[in-house]
């Protein structure tokens, strides 16, 4: 199967500083791929560079031809002179319906929002509306930014939640760049982690076992497993409907049942530019 | 005032006559302008182009000056220069440089030279204070047809780019990420500018063009809920204060242009009062 978006060799400058160098990255149909790294390691830099706001200074982006991209920025400020119903914004850049309209906003959990303005939603409700925009394109991929900025953990909880029936019910791939680093351990199929190159990448419990992903975030021996094992167990308590393989047609790194075994070899792709 | 008073005005009548000639003239030259800065004016505002509305209009001073210096038409020397000033502005707002000071510099820098310009032009008949201030009460049947023209030219581009010109306003990125170029979106958006402050520069003057953008669309926002209904109020709010400052005009004996922009911000002000629906 060919990969949606695919960086070869991709390296990026601003100005003299390389902010990223040597990615080799591919995302396919209906995968659910998080970048992790820390401040700085040119996470949003690569979101940036695969959609085409940032330039390549070596190395190509493919992009699959007419693909449809559903993009979630980091942060929406609408500027307090513009007023901006749900409703409106969700007819950008292409008007819909009103039914595909509240449709959208049904799926993603805020039905009902329509006549409200955008400026005065809560955090939580403007990630959904945005999703909900981002899905009426019909893309075959959601590019999301540090989605779950500033909102609570059961709002994150909640949020990748969303992503993940999203993605069952449409098939489509998703790519996040996330900080929540153990919530993101549970909820993707692959994990790639960054700093100015890909240090590892894998399936969450590789990524997390691997000595580069442990120095990078400072934790020590078993300290990133035995947290990301500590959610996983709490998101299974609190909800059932969890579900990791709640048929996505296509996912090309089907996420390993859960072992709560610490046999993990560290499998890490090394990728030092 | 206008030489346009038919064989069939009797004497007694001609100086009423002429009278409503010129103000209408004057009206219709007001209105139609606004078909142009309600929606620009409101795109100014989204984007915070205020200081970019300024600098354009003052270098439009120095367009006058070149315009009369080298013999050239009016309307083209103050498109030229304003649109030039447009791109620098708009080339040097993507590099990092500390926007308000680079405006400041750019805006009140054009305007000096204008006026410096001006005054090297030998016998220059022309008073620079008419387009400072601008001199709506004189706009001849050309001038009518030149703001029609250029405000419908606005209007027709910002409606037919509507769609995309709002998605860059909200997030550029989001533009990009649709497949749209957020560097077309300003293009157009310092385009009609450009074209608005040459042909409203014989109305209101370069020193209140960017009132007459502002103002209105600031009003507007009190009373809308969405963009293009502020867009429609921005264009009434500028219609109505159009003929309220003519109206002022003649009965206090007051200049017609700034006229117009006081009682646009009566009107804003007024508005104020409005609890914000949106």
């Amino acid at each position: 199967m060919s990969a949606l978006i695919a960086a070869e060799n991709l390296s990026v400058r601003h100005g003299e500083a390389t902010v990223l160098g040597g990615v080799q990255f591919a995302i396919e149909r209906g995968e659910i791929v998080t970048v992790v790294g820390p401040n700085g390691s040119g996470k949003s830099t690569l979101i940036r560079a695969l959609i085409g706001l940032e330039a390549a200074a070596t190395g190509a982006v493919t992009r699959a031809p007419g693909l449809v991209i559903g993009y979630v920025p980091q942060k929406l400020h609408i500027d307090a002179g513009l007023p901006m119903t749900v409703r409106r914004f969700l007819s950008l850049p292409r008007r819909v319906s009103d039914a595909q309209a509240e449709a959208a906003l049904a799926r993603t959990g805020v039905p009902g929002l329509g006549p409200r303005q955008l400026a005065r939603l809560s955090g939580g409700q403007l990630q959904r509306v945005l999703v909900a925009r981002a899905l009426l394109a019909n893309p075959d991929i959601l590019i999301l930014d540090e989605p779950t900025q500033g909102l609570d953990q059961p709002g994150t909880a909640g949020f990748y939640r969303l992503i993940e029936e999203v993605r069952a019910e449409m098939g489509v791939a998703v790519l996040m760049v996330s900080h929540d680093l153990h919530v993101v351990m549970s909820a993707s199929d692959r994990v790639i982690c960054l700093n100015g190159h890909v240090c590892c990448q894998g399936t969450p419990k590789v990524v997390s076992a691997a000595p580069e992903y442990r120095a990078l975030f400072g934790l020590g021996t078993g300290g990133a497993f035995a947290l990301y094992r500590h959610m996983h167990d709490h998101d299974h308590e609190e909800d059932e409907g969890h579900g990791h393989d709640h048929g996505a047609p296509h996912v090309a790194h089907p996420h390993e049942p859960h072992s709560h075994g610490h046999h993990h070899a560290a499998g890490c792709t090394h990728d030092h530019a | 005032m206008s030489p346009t008073a038919t064989a069939t005005i009797t004497p007694q009548d001609a100086p009423t006559t002429m009278l409503d000639d010129f103000l209408i003239r004057a009206a219709l030259a007001g209105i139609g302008l606004t078909l142009a800065t309600g929606p620009l004016g409101s795109f100014v505002v989204w984007r915070r182009m205020a200081y970019f509305g300024d600098a354009t209009s003052h270098a439009a001073i120095l367009g006058v000056a070149l315009a009369f210096g080298f013999g050239l038409p009016l309307y083209a020397g103050t498109l030229v220069v304003a649109l030039a000033m447009a791109l620098t502005v708009a080339a040097l707002s993507g590099r990092g440089h500390a926007m308000d000071t680079v405006l400041g510099v750019l805006a009140h820098a054009a305007l000096a030279f204008g006026l410096v310009a001006a005054s090297f032009i030998s016998g220059l008949r022309v008073d620079l204070t008419a387009f400072l201030f601008g001199d709506i009460l004189a706009v001849s049947r050309t001038d009518l047809a030149v703001v029609w023209g250029g405000s419908a030219v606005v209007a027709v581009l910002l409606i037919w780019r509507w769609q995309e010109l709002l998605t860059a306003t909200v997030n550029e990125e989001l533009a990009q990420a649709s497949g749209q170029d957020p560097l077309r979106a300003r293009l157009v958006l310092t385009l009609a500018l450009a074209l608005t402050v040459a042909v409203a520069i014989k109305i209101v003057g370069a020193l209140l063009i960017a009132a007459l953008l502002i103002i209105p669309a600031a009003a507007a926002r009190q009373l809308a809920r969405g963009p293009e209904s502020m867009a429609l109020a921005a264009t009434a709010i500028g219609a109505t204060s159009v003929l309220g400052g003519l109206q002022a005009s003649l009965n206090f004996d007051t200049p017609a242009g700034p006229s117009i922009v006081v009682v646009a911000a009566l009107i804003f002000v007024l508005s104020l009062g409005v609890k914000r629906r949106g």
